[in-house]
């Protein structure tokens, strides 16, 4: 039991301080910067527990919770991407009076729900996970209690959501139903061609994952709620949840529905085509940085599905290269938008970028960066993201596939190079005020370091994420 | 593993780059300029270096560099062979000159500029160096970058326009090669160039990756009918830009062409021959007769060039020893006339800030040194014997003529609408009346442009007159190129 529970600290160690700052928050009077800087160094302790945690494999509590390098590397990949968004994005809460001391004790919710999501071998510990995520998330939306398009955000996102959560939860019990387990293990023995009710059970759960990734047809919300969150919500929410849900489906294809790839992989391969052309079309006309960055945070998701649509190891491991560069682009995006800042109060249109490059040359070249590598030009980053994805989509000979997404690749570097052009060809009208936002920066920094430095050794990545499928 | 000298070649312009940009803060932009004017001839006695110590006797590729890159499987590999130093050494000659030319015409965010320039200059020279079809990806594309920063930002009116053109037509050219890249990797197992020669890949396959390796060579060249984004671009860009651009980019494509389309597709080329005599026919006498109408010199140019370039295309695919040397020597030489051209167009843009035709005329009386450099770039261009120009167009004339008397023809005639088009250019910017009060306050050409203008003409007319650099480097490795061509083609039995 002590070795459970032993498997179990990352967990444990997160809800119970969840728990304790939470009292905290109720019991101080304007605790928010103690709560902010402690929910830090939870996810930083998180982080070197999971680290020190072994690597084997280990299903505990009736083989429904599984704790292997998988889990074990996305758990990481969430708590640093979480680290990031929430640390950069601080001044914003202060200035936008967000600095509620829910506000990070919530984010905390929602990782720990993302926990159990990609650690999870069983249905109901995955949809109990899923939910905890799904309402942290729905508060979070709707944060900035006062403001009309926050709250409105948040319950478009809520209905939504909720609708595909209950679909999802109808595919789970169809699935019960047809197997008479709810053991990802038991169920993939279960399963088979021939099982029509389960392949009815997949294509339900497959809505409710595609709703939470955001993926076409079941996008709708993704633009309407970017853009009414704060724009400190809107980046946790391009880029963490997208992180959870990717490793669910990669874990559903890998484990449960491994005998019915066929079915899976069909439904997958249109999703990825609409999302790759929704993203890249539909992002053209837009004048609101967030509502672009949420359509082509569709397109992203779109090629990142792409290599799950192979059905193959290699492309579940492009796909997961995939995320993480897109995690570092969207982090260095976001940050740079919490520069743009005047007189209090944070632009967001793309027009208000007009020129920055005269009176701000160095968040311009990281911007111009950030943003060359959204559209996969080689050197950066992005473009060994979308090779990895499309290597493998061709291996298996899905040619159409490959054709189709590099050919969005080149409308949607349409969009992109309209901002650039905004930022570098066009006279400035806005001078911003020089922020001292140390960490955002920072992290600024480190997102376009990783990505200008990528292709000196691009398969630092691969090295790793080859080590997940090992068992 | 010796030095690696092409890595250095490489990345130079880059470190450089970096240099100016942590000098950032000062006032003055003298140490920028001195800066990248310093690492620019390095590079470009380094490349003289390079091209020295070669082996000129040896088809194999030289200076090899491998390091393990993706995965294992696929490697950062170097290398030049004859052909490609050729390509080197331009590219380090022209990089130079525009540094030197943005001294007087780019006034604004000069080290800016610098950069760009530097940053184009490591990833040309990384084109024509790599061995690998990643590598080379990797560098082709990445060039787009930079390029549509120096139109975009440093351009004319409609800069926005003709970057957005530029960036977005070669884009979709390219993606298509990435598909082919990545199949040829799955289809052969390795994309390391030297080891596809060997391997041969099969003949089922062969048409569609030339196709895809065609629409990105083709968009490049640029070859008739996707040409249309050259004249928007060399019109907007400024002067460094489209000497750049006519120099080298488009140099990338003919290469591409020799170095991959030939030898890794060999029957696919035979197969598809005829369709490039077509359209590099339509290139020479179309884009010759739309040249002749053109009131912009720039465009003038720039039509010219897509013409020029169909020489290029033709004498590649003739497959013979004159057509393949002389498609080289067309491109090099065409990369130092050009840049004249554009150079000179520039030097009036930046005195009266017009490109028009009509704005000028009678400029012999009030600009003499100016004037006869002019006359000796447009007969240069024009293929005037003496000049290097005539050496390349006669070289593919004559490969062409050994397969084809009816293209030779048409071809020879594209010779005439040259001399043409040229001719009178000449004729109404440098002799006539002037028309224009301001011009008789000119001044001539200053010492710099005196200098790289004199450069530029004093090696246009070497290698008119004497060309056995080029042609000795070029020798063993064309050779071999053909030789491997045929035998491939002979052992398929097409012929």
């Amino acid at each position: 039991m002590i070795n459970n529970l032993n498997i179990l600290l990352p967990e444990i160690f997160l809800t119970l301080s969840i728990f304790s700052i939470l009292m905290i928050g109720v019991f101080i009077k304007n605790s928010f910067n103690l709560i902010f800087n402690l929910s830090s160094l939870i996810i930083l302790l998180t982080i070197a527990i999971i680290l020190n945690s072994s690597n084997n494999v280990e299903k505990i509590f009736l083989e429904s919770f599984t704790r292997d390098t998988f889990s074990n590397f996305f758990k990481i990949l969430i708590l640093v991407s979480s680290l990031f968004v929430l640390n950069s994005s601080k001044n914003f809460i202060l200035d936008n009076k967000l600095a509620k001391f829910e506000y990070p004790i919530i984010i905390l919710l929602s990782i720990l729900g993302m926990f159990f999501m990609v650690s999870s071998n069983d249905i109901i510990l995955f949809y109990l996970g899923l939910e905890l995520q799904s309402l942290s998330l729905y508060i979070l939306a709707s944060i900035d209690r006062d403001n009309l398009r926050s709250s409105e955000s948040g319950i478009k996102y809520f209905v939504l959501s909720a609708l595909s959560s209950g679909l999802l939860l109808y595919g789970c019990s169809l699935l019960y139903g047809f197997t008479g387990s709810t053991n990802f293990d038991l169920i993939a023995n279960e399963l088979s061609e021939e099982n029509t009710g389960a392949v009815f059970a997949m294509v339900f759960i497959l809505v409710g994952l595609a709703f939470k990734v955001s993926a076409v047809p079941f996008h709708m919300w993704t633009p309407d709620v970017y853009e009414g969150a704060p724009t400190s919500i809107t980046s946790y929410f391009a880029v963490v949840p997208k992180v959870a849900g990717l490793a669910v489906l990669i874990k559903f294809m890998l484990i449960p529905f491994s005998k019915i790839l066929m079915e899976w992989q069909i439904i997958i391969i249109f999703i990825s085509i609409a999302s790759m052309i929704l993203g890249a079309v539909a992002a053209i006309g837009q004048k609101n940085i967030k509502r672009l960055l949420a359509y082509s945070s569709i397109g992203h998701i779109g090629y990142a599905l792409a290599g799950v649509a192979t059905g193959m190891i290699s492309g579940y491991e492009s796909s997961i290269v995939y995320i993480a560069i897109y995690v570092v682009m969207n982090i260095g995006a976001f940050s740079c938008l919490y520069l743009l800042k005047k007189d209090g109060e944070y632009k967001e249109n793309i027009s208000d970028l007009s020129g920055i490059s005269k009176k701000h040359p160095i968040l311009a070249i990281s911007f111009l960066v950030i943003l060359f590598s959204l559209a996969g030009i080689p050197p950066l980053g992005g473009f060994f993201a979308k090779f990895y994805v499309f290597t493998a989509v061709v291996e298996q000979k899905m040619y159409a596939l490959a054709i189709i997404g590099l050919l969005t690749t080149v409308i949607s570097a349409f969009y992109y190079l309209k901002i650039i052009k905004t930022i570098y060809f066009d006279d400035s009208i806005i001078s911003f005020d020089v922020t001292k936002n140390k960490f955002a920066q920072l992290s600024i920094f480190i997102s376009c370091g990783i990505l200008i430095t990528f292709f000196l050794y691009p398969s630092v990545l691969n090295n790793v994420v080859d080590t997940l499928f090992l068992n | 593993m010796d030095f690696p000298i092409l890595s250095t070649l490489i990345f130079l312009p880059l470190v450089s780059s970096l240099f100016i940009f942590i000098s950032r803060g000062q006032k003055n932009n003298n140490s920028a300029i001195y800066i990248s004017l310093f690492s620019s001839l390095a590079t470009f006695i380094l490349s003289l270096f390079v091209w020295y110590s070669m082996d000129y006797a040896s088809a194999d590729f030289q200076f090899l560099e491998e390091q393990s890159w993706i995965n294992d499987f696929i490697k950062f590999k170097l290398g030049i062979d004859g052909i490609s130093i050729l390509f080197i050494v331009l590219t380090t000659l022209i990089t130079p000159i525009c540094i030197i030319s943005c001294i007087n015409s780019v006034k604004d965010r000069v080290k800016e500029f610098l950069i760009a320039i530097l940053i184009l200059e490591t990833f040309m020279i990384g084109v024509f160096c790599s061995l690998d079809l990643v590598v080379f990806y990797l560098f082709f594309e990445a060039g787009l970058i930079p390029m549509f920063l120096i139109i975009g930002v440093w351009g004319g009116p409609r800069r926005v326009y003709s970057a957005f053109k530029f960036f977005l037509f070669t884009l979709l050219g390219s993606v298509l090669m990435l598909v082919a890249i990545i199949a040829i990797y799955w289809i052969t197992g390795t994309t390391d160039v030297t080891q596809i020669y060997e391997i041969k890949i099969p003949k089922e396959y062969q048409n569609l990756l030339w196709l895809a390796f065609f629409s990105s060579f083709a968009v490049k060249m640029p070859m008739w009918p996707v040409h249309t984004w050259l004249p928007d671009a060399h019109v907007e860009a400024p002067t460094a830009g489209s000497v750049i651009l006519a120099a080298i980019l488009l140099k990338m494509a003919g290469y591409g062409f020799l170095r991959f389309s030939l030898p890794m597709f060999p029957l696919a080329s035979e197969f598809f021959t005829p369709l490039i005599f077509t359209l590099s026919i339509i290139a020479i006498i179309y884009t010759s007769l739309v040249a002749l109408m053109q009131e912009d010199m720039k465009k003038l140019i720039a039509y010219s060039s897509v013409a020029h370039m169909g020489y290029v295309t033709l004498g590649i695919f003739t497959f013979t020893k004159q057509g393949i040397e002389g498609s080289v020597f067309q491109m090099i030489s065409h990369g130092l006339i050009s840049a004249a051209l554009f150079l000179c167009v520039g030097v009036l843009y930046d005195k009266l800030h017009s490109r028009m035709i009509s704005t000028y005329g009678g400029l012999v009386t009030y600009l003499p040194k100016y004037s006869f450099l002019f006359i000796v770039f447009a007969l240069a261009g024009l293929g005037l014997p003496g000049t290097s120009g005539f050496l390349g167009e006669f070289l593919v004339l004559t490969g062409t003529f050994q397969k084809n008397y009816l293209v030779a023809m048409l071809a020879t005639f594209g010779v005439i609408l040259g001399a043409a088009y040229m001719l009178w250019l000449t004729k109404r910017v440098i002799f006539g009346v002037t028309k224009n009060d301001q011009i008789k306050n000119l001044k001539d050409v200053n010492k710099s442009e005196f200098v790289i203008l004199g450069i530029l003409a004093l090696l246009v007319i070497l290698f008119g007159f004497y060309p056995v650099p080029l042609m000795e480097t070029l020798n063993v490795s064309v050779n071999n190129l053909i030789n491997n061509y045929e035998n491939a083609v002979k052992a398929s039995g097409l012929n």
